[in-house]
């Protein structure tokens, strides 16, 4: 599994803004959601952010908020993997 | 066993945060209380830079996202968690390491948007010390300078 974001590849669906408009684009854009604590690990990242922090699954990828200290909050998208499935499994609706 | 206090860094764009969080750990060695400073490369270079025999950061440095890690799995926490804000970033890592340690937590807000920042905070934590500032450290210093009577708490 990887172990930093860069190793990911992920797709930038929102850049250098606020962790509250990541939160909504992935509420308004998934259809499937789940709400997690902050430190939650999702591809060996703990998510970081204002509780609850959402997690989206579309199709086969997972949407996230991630944040970096000099450079804001980022809505990525990245492939899902069998940590969908984890996540169905761990954070049943 | 002696108490510790996580010292949490943001980006160190701004000039005031090295100084103060150096003065804050002098403050905090001089309670008993053992720093740990937790930041991304650059903000922790800067403090081992400026304090090379670790005078006033005696304790540990770790890497910030590890140091969310270890609180999350409860493999470390701390009495005191200082967190420095001034941007919406810093009010992310605020929130997480309040959900996160059990520790007395505290804001130290500046910069451009202190005022806005500072609103976000108290709504998170219940102690933020907060002066719109950017190269000057000494209203935080003092703000710093206040905060030994409730440090024993």
């Amino acid at each position: 599994m990887a172990s930093c974001i860069e190793e990911l590849d992920y797709e930038i669906l929102l850049a250098h803004t606020t962790f509250a408009k990541c939160s909504k684009l992935i509420q308004n854009r998934c259809r499937e959601i789940y709400f997690v604590t902050p430190g939650y690990k999702i591809f060996n990242i703990y998510l970081i952010g204002i509780p609850p922090l959402p997690i989206g699954i579309e199709d086969d990828h997972v949407l996230i908020a991630y944040i970096k200290p000099c450079h804001g909050a980022f809505a990525l998208k990245i492939p899902g993997g069998s940590e969908i499935e984890r996540i169905r499994k761990e954070l049943k609706k | 066993m002696t108490k510790t206090a996580l010292l949490a860094l943001g980006c160190p764009e701004f000039p005031v945060q090295t100084s103060t969080a150096i003065y804050l750990a002098y403050k905090l060695q001089k309670h008993g209380i053992t720093p740990v400073f937790a930041g991304n490369k650059s903000a922790l270079l800067l403090v081992k830079v400026a304090d090379p025999e670790r005078h006033y950061c005696n304790g540990k440095m770790m890497n910030l996202d590890m140091t969310i890690g270890a609180l999350s799995t409860r493999n470390i926490d701390f009495d005191f968690c200082f967190v420095f804000v001034h941007s919406d970033s810093g009010i992310a890592y605020l929130a997480s390491i309040h959900a996160l340690s059990k520790g007395k937590m505290v804001a130290i807000v500046f910069g451009k948007c202190a005022e806005e920042l500072t609103e976000q905070c108290k709504n998170i934590c219940e102690h933020v010390l907060a002066a719109p500032v950017i190269h000057n450290p000494l209203p935080l210093k003092e703000l710093i300078d206040g905060v030994s009577t409730w440090l024993h708490v």
